[in-house]
């Protein structure tokens, strides 16, 4: 029997991969991959304590954060297309002509 | 037992039946061309030779996010569907206002020429 | 489970309903020859039949959807704030976009769709919906700022706005799902009702969750150490678009926040702590850092991180007092900040036009009326008497004061200080600075000048009769503590 906290443990790591992901990465692409990763972690936290706490309530969201998850990864791409057709170039540290 | 799977059977049965009529019914109909792409071995619009940094036409890219919107969107048919009964005629208006929100987006993409490939 | 259409209880979300159908309608329109100049009227429509449908809410309580979505009168106002935010926004947008070509009918159900996220957003107890309101919000905005898709600077701002709000929304959504692990419901009631034995029971699921809540918010509404995409975004963003940002989802955020650490998690006592350092990093170093800008944008992007700072302040002290006053400083910031951002909007339709502070040189001689405007709503972010500015920062002062929160009281007053010096700099330059480059003059279009007139009489009208505002604002809190 696998308890809740390793589910836990898991969504957490992964998050942490993610976050982690986000902050180093410098190519866009791999950037909306973590972002899509840290997302996935909190759908697992939810759905194991969902099972957990035996609520259906989890599984609903789930489905919402999937639904929601699929637009930002479409708003993303299309802007990196437009990025790149202006820019051509996926490192974001080419990106910086505002800097304070 | 087994007769709770007959319908499993039957709907394999038709699967395999629809998709026999259609190839029978392109063998007669369809019009047949032994030249340019067709004979490729990938025949999907991209060069089969060549370096593998070629651009991909953006087309592809337009095509692939609007899938991603529609697919994902039919994850909430599933749950609907499976207690459709239950919400009874109130259910399904709803769901038809969420296909009519997706119908919208849909007459936007056409609106647009998005789906265009020329 | 009763499934009649009186149980789901649509009429509380026709005012959101209504903004969709005009965006559903300005999506189909493409098919239009005419498409880009009907659009901008059918989201006027939209929103003004939005608008009287709110009036219709007034004053009622109640909820729907199976208590998923609540409408009591702190919704309904910030629903009236919203629309309000919106309708002023289009008016600045429309002339400005068509100037720089890029008028496209997306741009306007963009903005109506946004507006309803912020709707959703405000008007529910349930963290699960204040999530997908959040993300009806953000990713239409993420589009607008990098509408101008030609423009490098305009698609830098989208795709970094695009990745801090992403990001900054697993945070929130993770932070959701430790409270739901903890409590195991979503619903803010339900979760103040059994506060003690849930946060008796895992403490740590809880606060770790409010943690990841915080940062979530604190991102949305660019408090720092949050704050480092505001500028970009700011700058980078069309001019009509910057001036929706800077109120219609800080507002959002404020009030989403409001619910959830006012309403929610008003016990624990080491969240004041949290505010308190928040508030006095957010309203310092927007301050500090505004004082050495060039660009008026940018300048006014570390104004508003400034300004979200003194809405923190409110937000530390807590109590009906201070929230009613968070309220009333909101009102008025969406005033006097969508003035300055008119005209700095109508300053950059003139072609070749950064919004440098160069070009404000000379705005005073060619354009008296439009140079006194400027002032007056530079005068109100600065806070001087008689405008609304002043006050807004009075009543959270002093509600703060009278909690106890002397220090924060201070440093408040301090940085109000602080900023009248770089607000000052624009009047300064606009009336005392000379160049040999001659100024431009301006084309003043009439739904610029419906803004300039709605936005001076709202500055000028809730300065002198801050009471009967005060007490509008207070009413909103009426059944929400």
């Amino acid at each position: 029997m696998i308890s809740i906290s390793s589910y836990v443990i898991v969504a957490a790591v992964l998050f942490g991969i993610g976050t982690l992901g986000v902050l180093i990465s410098r190519n866009i692409i791999i950037l909306f991959m973590s972002l899509e990763l840290m997302l996935n972690a909190a759908s697992l936290a939810i759905i194991a304590f969902s099972r957990e706490l035996n609520v259906i309530d989890g599984h609903v969201f789930v489905f919402l954060i999937l639904a929601v998850a699929a637009a930002e990864a479409a708003v993303g791409l299309a802007m990196v297309i437009t990025l790149f057709r202006n820019k051509e170039t996926l490192n974001i540290d080419r990106f910086n002509l505002m800097k304070w | 037992m087994f007769a709770t799977f007959y319908p499993i059977l039957f709907l394999f049965i038709l699967a395999g039946i629809i998709a026999g009529v259609f190839v029978f019914l392109s063998i007669f109909f369809g019009y047949r061309t032994k030249l340019g792409r067709k004979g490729d071995p990938y025949e999907c619009g991209l060069k089969p030779q060549g370096t593998t940094k070629d651009p991909v036409p953006i087309k592809f890219y337009l095509v692939a996010i609007l899938f991603i919107l529609f697919d994902i969107e039919v994850v909430f048919l599933y749950p609907w569907a499976v207690i459709s009964r239950k919400l009874g005629l109130f259910g399904f208006t709803e769901m038809i206002v969420f296909v009519i929100i997706l119908l919208v987006g849909y007459f936007y993409v056409l609106g647009r020429g998005a789906l265009k490939w020329e | 489970m009763d499934l009649t259409s009186a149980s789901i209880n649509f009429s509380i979300i026709y005012p959101e309903i209504s903004l969709l159908i005009a965006a559903a309608l300005i999506l189909v329109s493409v098919f239009h020859k005419s498409a880009n100049r009907i659009a901008p009227y059918i989201a006027l429509i939209g929103i003004v039949v939005s608008i009287a449908m709110i009036f219709k809410q007034w004053g009622h309580q109640e909820s729907g959807f199976f208590g998923m979505i609540t409408c009591d009168s702190f919704g309904v106002t910030f629903k009236l704030i919203f629309d309000v935010t919106a309708l002023l926004s289009l008016l600045i947008a429309h002339r400005y976009m068509i100037s720089k070509g890029i008028n496209r009918p997306e741009f306007y159900a963009l903005l109506l769709i946004s507006t309803m996220g912020m709707m959703v957003m405000a008007n529910t107890t349930d963290l699960i919906v204040i999530f997908l309101g959040l993300e009806i919000m953000s990713v239409p905005l993420y589009v607008m700022a990098g509408f101008a898709k030609r423009s490098l600077w305009s698609s830098e701002a989208g795709i970094k706005y695009f990745i801090m709000g992403a990001f900054a929304s697993s945070f929130l959504l993770m932070g959701i799902a430790f409270i739901y692990g903890a409590s195991s419901t979503t619903d803010l009631r339900r979760i103040v009702a059994d506060f003690h034995f849930i946060m008796s029971n895992s403490p740590a699921y809880m606060l770790t969750g409010m943690a990841l809540i915080l940062v979530g918010f604190g991102f949305k509404i660019g408090a720092v150490p949050f704050h480092s995409w505001v500028p970009d975004v700011y700058e980078g963003a069309p001019t009509p678009v910057t001036a929706f940002f800077s109120v219609g989802p800080k507002a959002a955020g404020i009030a989403a926040l409001l619910r959830i650490f006012i309403f929610g998690f008003a016990n624990v006592m080491m969240l004041s702590t949290v505010f308190w350092v928040l508030a006095v990093l957010t309203m310092s170093v927007g301050n500090i850092l505004a004082l050495k800008q060039n660009n008026i944008k940018r300048l006014l992007a570390y104004s508003s991180i400034a300004h979200a700072g003194y809405i923190l302040v409110a937000l530390t002290v807590g109590g009906n007092d201070a929230i009613s006053a968070a309220i009333f400083y909101l009102v008025a910031y969406i005033m006097f900040n969508l003035g300055a951002f008119a005209v700095v909007t109508l300053m950059e339709t003139r072609s070749g036009c950064k919004s440098d502070f160069s070009e404000l040189v000379g705005l005073a001689k060619v354009h008296p009326y439009l140079a006194a405007v400027l002032t007056l709503f530079m005068f109100a972010l600065a806070g001087f008497p008689p405008t609304a500015g002043f006050f807004g920062k009075f009543y959270i002062f002093s509600a703060a004061i009278k909690s106890g929160y002397i220090w924060l009281a201070v440093i408040g007053m301090l940085n109000s200080f602080l900023s009248v010096y770089y607000y000052l700099r624009v009047v300064k330059t606009s009336y005392f600075d000379s160049s040999d480059k001659s100024f431009i003059p301006v084309k003043y279009s009439l739904s610029i000048i419906i803004v300039l007139v709605i936005t001076v009489i709202g500055t000028l009208g809730i300065g002198l009769f801050p009471q009967q505002f005060l007490n509008w604002s207070q009413s909103a809190l009426f059944a929400f503590l």
